[in-house]
């Protein structure tokens, strides 16, 4: 009978630990480097968005529409939106976390944030489409 | 956690009263310092972009909708108290910008040691504050 390998866990993080997600928010490794990573997104993205805001402040409306035809304009401002909107509900989720205790209220506050956040996100990236396709 | 009433903050007392359990006072004793006082700065920030979000996908609805709601926008925004909403929130976009630079660099193990951590603060409240005054600067010279 060969050996059999003893079971080998990456995580540092006991079996018990992780059935039962202890802590206010239960989990965070994938939270933790998506706040990165979209992070490090929003820097150009920002910086490219108050260029273009600064150049189009005051402008008539069709200015931004045709602003906002071009692919380019299309493309980095959906990225903006969605990189930005995802950032904030993680944010957000951090805040409510840390400050509200109790089990249910917390929950659902999570829950109204990240539907917020969802229609928010999507009444932007529709705006973006209609003005831009 | 050994005790669930640690959960609820809540005890006997000698002669059997539930009573509150006593917190360690905190905000009434520690001086504010630049690592504490920008760090709750940035949430600060953080959660008044995230309110001023609804600005912003306000205008981009308005700019895909009609010329009268993007008139009614345009107003809004440019109206003395729309103005110092916006400036508001220049200043806490340059500051949450600036300090999740810090963070970054943080994160990618730079900058701990308290010399270097006490220049970047300083760093990042001078970046602020020039940049929010430059871009409302070039902002306000610029008319279409």
């Amino acid at each position: 009978m060969g050996e059999t390998a003893k079971p080998h866990v990456k995580v540092m993080r006991s079996q018990l630990g992780r059935a039962r997600g202890l802590g206010s928010a239960k989990s965070g490794a994938a939270h933790w480097w998506a706040e990165r990573v979209t992070s490090l997104a929003l820097v150009p993205l920002t910086l490219w968005f108050v260029w273009h805001a600064l150049s189009l402040v005051g402008a008539p409306r069709q200015a931004v529409l045709d602003w906002m035809y071009s692919p380019v304009s299309v493309v980095l401002m959906l990225a903006l939106v969605a990189t930005t909107f995802h950032h904030m509900a993680l944010g957000l989720q951090a805040v409510i976390e840390d400050y509200i205790h109790a089990e249910a209220a917390r929950f659902g506050a999570l829950l109204l944030m990240r539907a917020a956040c969802a229609l928010l996100a999507l009444t932007a990236i529709v705006s973006v489409l209609k003005m831009g396709l | 956690m050994k005790d669930a009433r640690d959960a609820l903050m809540v005890g006997r007392a000698t002669d059997g009263r539930v009573v509150r359990r006593p917190l360690s006072p905190h905000l009434q004793v520690y001086r504010p310092q630049i690592s504490s006082a920008l760090s709750i700065f940035h949430r600060l920030t953080g959660v008044a972009l995230s309110a001023g979000t609804l600005l912003l996908v306000w205008w981009l609805v308005a700019a895909a909708t009609s010329d009268e709601a993007w008139d009614e926008v345009q107003g809004v925004v440019g109206s003395p108290l729309g103005m110092v909403v916006l400036f508001g929130w220049t200043v806490a976009l340059t500051y949450h910008f600036f300090a999740g630079i810090r963070h970054l660099f943080w994160d990618a193990g730079y900058g701990f040691e308290k010399a270097d951590f006490h220049r970047s603060g300083y760093a990042v409240l001078a970046a602020t504050v020039v940049c929010s005054v430059a871009v409302w600067a070039v902002g306000l010279s610029l008319r279409y």
